[in-house]
């Protein structure tokens, strides 16, 4: 028993490493993905997380931080969708799909002028939680640090604009202000998440964790709560299923993750029936006593 | 003391350069309850929203309190017109009505014994302390509007702005929304209100008919003669 779920972590550093670098992706997405199921911004995420990839891109050809590329890639996806649904009258969700598709197309033309790209392109997409460094887990401290500090001073504000915009407003808080926050505290959690699990899975870590939580949860923190332990045993077993069937180590914690989701709103879903059918048979013994 | 709590002269109100109602001139003294009715789209509810300051006037001037409307987010309490979202929130009933009190705490004021005492009377003037535990999803939509109505109340405010604030309920609940609105406009608060109903419009010193424009606005009686009925809705009240 031990060998399985205990030794390759006790035997392999990258391992401890990697199991490091997805818990605090696993917390940070827990806080941003909280508001992220909230608010109904799922497909920002998505977005935000593939116009990653040209600034990636350009990054590398450049010979600088990776991160420092991804961070500039979320400002002009975020500008970008600001800009095109103030300046012309369009949807947002619009203007998010014109610049995702514009964003991944630019970033799938920068690395296909190259062959060398071919293995960074797929480190990019999928993350390569096994060969996290130091760096990568100073930077994700960091911005655990920074979304918990966010998560915390604009709770009130975050919980009234899930609920209402107006409400928040008339609240006295600036909705435009607190929702650019939000939107920047997702950009940086896609940011600094990339490394671990990769652009095109980070939105499964934002998400699936805390749309579990919301199934159980009567409270926006313990909705948080329940989203940290979930993405925390998500990253164990992803791992450990990863090493012992020498599997993609990020899809297999994404995966498993939305496959708790998945036992969680089947056994919701019997719960509720349970609780229909206990409902109704007073209602049935009535008729038959009447009869 | 204000003379009025709400002030406004020659307004027009609509979203970015679109009128949706012009020339509009209203007053209102403390303790007094202005019903706004007319057809969807009438721009009942961009009044509303104009006189909470989530949307700029187009033209004129506007007071509320004094000062430009979203200037006093403690003083004025504004219930949106169904708040649907909500429903797929993880949030007991409690904390709903709790959020009312942030108006008042902002960012990082902790919750005081004050705080709670008027949590408590909020949920219990208006039934909610029954279901004050349960998940608001869990909730019928008249449970829910209660649940809307208490955190109003706990803004203990001096103007209130509500859309549609009898949506959803049935003759209780309708009973007891005009219960709070007197007890409310007992203590000198102001309540402007949007409804369909025009038996809401029983209690009211000033109703203003509007059908993209103020068809007719003054006391009941006179603000809903049959003429502006049938001319804002096609039909006259049954006599």
């Amino acid at each position: 028993m031990k060998e399985i779920f205990i030794t390759p972590f006790l035997d392999h550093e990258y391992m401890r490493t990697a199991l490091l670098a997805s818990i605090l992706v696993s917390l940070t997405c827990a806080i941003a993905g909280t508001y992220v199921v909230l608010r109904g911004l799922a497909f920002i995420g998505d977005a935000l997380s593939h116009g990653l990839l040209p600034g990636i891109a350009v990054a590398i050809i450049f010979g600088v931080s990776g991160i420092l590329g991804a961070a500039i890639g979320a400002v002009v996806m975020m500008g970008g969708v600001n800009l095109v649904s103030s300046r012309y009258k369009l949807s947002s969700d619009t203007a998010i799909g014109l610049l995702f598709v514009g964003m991944l197309a630019l970033g799938v033309l920068i690395t296909s002028s190259s062959s060398e790209f071919s293995e960074d392109l797929d480190h990019i997409l999928f993350g390569e939680s096994l060969t996290v460094n130091s760096v990568n887990l100073i930077w994700q401290i960091l911005a655990l640090l920074i979304v918990g500090l966010i998560g915390f001073l604009a709770r009130r504000p975050f919980l009234l604009m899930s609920v209402d915009d107006g409400l928040a407003q008339s609240s006295g808080f600036n909705v435009k202000f607190f929702q650019n926050l939000l939107m920047s505290m997702i950009g940086l959690t896609v940011v600094a998440s990339f490394q671990t699990v990769g652009t095109l899975l980070v939105l499964g870590m934002l998400v699936a964790p805390a749309a579990t939580g919301v199934l159980f949860a009567r409270r926006v923190s313990s909705m948080m709560l329940i989203a940290s332990i979930i993405g925390c045993i998500a990253s164990y077993a992803g791992l450990l299923i990863s090493f012992h069937f020498e599997l993609a180590a990020s899809a297999s914690i994404v995966l498993f993750a939305v496959a708790i989701f998945a036992i969680g709103a089947i056994t919701t879903e019997i719960k509720r029936n349970r609780n229909l059918r206990h409902d109704e048979l007073p209602h049935q013994h009535e008729h038959a006593h009447a009869h | 003391m204000l003379t009025k709590t709400i002030s406004a002269n020659n307004l027009s109100i609509g979203f970015g350069r679109h009128t949706v109602v012009s020339n509009i001139d209203l007053g209102t003294a403390p303790g007094s309850l202005v019903v706004l009715i007319g057809t969807n789209g009438s721009g009942k509810s961009t009044l509303l929203k104009t006189l909470a300051g989530m949307l700029k006037p187009i033209s004129g001037q506007v007071t509320v309190l004094g000062g430009q409307p979203g200037r006093s987010p403690r003083q004025v309490a504004y219930l949106p017109q169904h708040p649907i979202s909500s429903h797929t929130l993880p949030l007991r009933a409690r904390d709903v009505v709790a959020m009312g009190r942030f108006a008042h705490l902002g960012l990082l004021k902790r919750e005081s014994g004050s705080d709670r005492k008027i949590l408590l009377t909020a949920l219990e003037q208006t039934g909610a302390i029954e279901f004050a535990e349960k998940p608001l999803r869990d909730l019928s939509s008249g449970q829910q509007q209660r649940t809307h109505l208490a955190q109003v109340l706990t803004r203990q405010a001096e103007v209130l702005l509500l859309d549609e604030p009898t949506a959803g309920l049935d003759i209780n609940g309708r009973k007891l929304v005009a219960d709070l609105i007197a007890s409310e406009r007992a203590r000198g608060v102001t309540v402007v209100m949007a409804t369909h109903e025009l038996q809401d419009a029983e209690s009211a010193n000033t109703v203003m008919l509007l059908a993209q424009r103020v068809v007719s606005i003054g006391a009941p009686e006179v603000a809903l003669r049959d003429e502006y009925l049938r001319e804002c809705f096609g039909f006259t009240q049954p006599h």
